[in-house]
């Protein structure tokens, strides 16, 4: 066992600042490290980059204004202009999303979204931002939503009941999504680094072996940095559709 | 008491023993002793990098845009009024061009008027006094011809005597000469 990579043990949460108030565990652990790491990095980075507001923008002023333009391109393009009222909610949502995920690309450091209760947590502050300015905005038309036009009376029901199943399956969709697609490439990662460990341990046969799983691992990274960024983008993406849904609960 | 204490203890470090196995066999992202922690960590970094971004970033970055879009907008503004100034101008120019262009015509023509009024006059001028010479010098010749031709006959009588004279010696009288030439001449 010890000689055997164990692909699981990335992910353990370990206390580094014991913290038990009444029995309940609110410790810092390296999960909490990494999101302060996250939250601070980003947030330094942009207070930096644009403390110059300057009219013509440096290098590290454009990256911030590009992350800017990308993500409010995004959620005006799914939920109107008066989506944007969401914007930093939403702004928020892929940068801790993104930085977070990067951070997991490093050796050795936790990703934080591989924990399914992160992601529970965040698409149910979505859901629930939904919920709240859905029936804030309008009442009961916000039931809407569950009967789209042009759908003969006949099966109307029918298409009711999937639509509410539906809207409720989306926090689970969304947060199931994020989380297992995190999981999984990461234990991917590890399962095929730990066959070069493995291999090489077999002699000089093993070691020209190792090569395979070898490449395999620097193209999953790769494809692992890829996923790191898709999956922000579709958090978010779904995000401004939920979004658009609440504010034009008609409109689809 | 003691003994109880103690007991519990016990209890306590097994259970504490057993937490551990099972904690061990727990896949961890699943494991919920970890979860109010996680939960209010996020909570609290989330809460936190909201804020900032909604409060500081956020306006600054879309403050900075706007500014660029005005300046941008208002850049462009000016441009244009340039170039409307411009093309006005340039309009401006080609009338006056075409109007002096016009002027330049028009005096040209007058001048070529006027210049051809003043050559026909002289013309004129220089026609009539060549006609009024002419007519003088035709009266001269015509006094001169009638005045020679009113001396013809005394010429000729003179001429016819000397010949005479010169031929047969004899004298004729202007009387009987005159005679003759007239009955000659008729």
């Amino acid at each position: 066992m010890a000689t055997h990579p164990d692909p699981i043990k990335q992910f353990a949460i370990n206390k580094l600042l014991p913290l038990d108030i009444n029995g309940v565990d609110l410790s810092f652990t390296n999960s909490s490290l990494f999101m302060v790491a996250t939250v601070v990095l980003t947030s330094a980075y942009f207070l930096w980059s644009t403390g110059g507001r300057g009219m013509v923008p440096t290098r590290s002023q454009s990256v911030s204004e590009i992350v800017y333009e990308f993500v409010a391109g995004m959620l005006r393009d799914s939920a109107g202009s008066s989506g944007m009222k969401f914007f930093p909610f939403v702004f928020s949502l892929f940068m801790f999303i993104l930085i977070i995920n990067m951070f997991g690309m490093f050796p050795y450091f936790l990703t934080v979204t591989a924990h399914i209760i992160i992601t529970i947590a965040l698409a149910m502050a979505v859901f629930l931002t939904v919920l709240v300015v859905g029936f804030g905005r309008h009442g009961v038309g916000f039931l809407k939503l569950f009967v789209p036009s042009g759908v003969p009376m006949l099966i109307m029901p029918l298409v009711i009941a999937i639509e509410i199943i539906s809207f409720i399956a989306r926090p689970i969709s969304h947060s199931v999504r994020l989380f297992a697609n995190m999981l999984a490439g990461h234990i991917t990662l590890k399962v095929f680094a730990g066959f070069i460990v493995s291999l090489s341990a077999m002699g000089t046969v093993g070691i020209v072996g190792s090569i395979l799983p070898f490449a395999m691992t620097v193209g999953m990274t790769a494809l692992e940095f890829l996923v790191a960024f898709l999956q922000a983008y579709v958090f978010t993406m779904l995000t401004c559709m939920y979004i658009n849904d609440a504010l034009h609960p008609g409109g689809h | 008491m003691f003994i109880t204490s103690a007991y519990a203890a016990a209890d306590t470090a097994a259970k504490l023993g057993e937490e551990a196995v099972k904690k061990k066999n727990v896949f961890p992202p699943f494991d919920p002793s970890t979860f109010t922690s996680q939960l209010l960590w996020l909570a609290i970094t989330f809460g936190i990098f909201y804020f900032l971004m909604a409060r500081v970033v956020l306006p600054r970055i879309g403050n900075i845009l706007e500014v660029r879009r005005d300046r941008i907008s208002q850049d462009l503004e000016e441009a244009q009024r340039l170039k409307e100034e411009t093309d006005a101008s340039i309009a401006a120019y080609e009338q006056e061009l075409a109007e002096a262009r016009k002027n330049a015509h028009t005096i040209a023509r007058e001048a070529s008027e006027t210049a051809k009024l003043a050559a026909d006059k002289e013309r004129q001028k220089t026609e009539a006094k060549l006609a009024n010479t002419l007519a003088q010098a035709e009266q001269t010749v015509r006094k001169v011809k009638d005045a020679a031709l009113a001396q013809i006959d005394t010429i000729a009588s003179d001429t016819t005597q000397a010949i005479i004279s010169r031929l047969i010696g004899t004298k004729v009288t202007k009387a009987e000469l005159a005679k003759a030439i007239s009955k000659i001449a008729k």
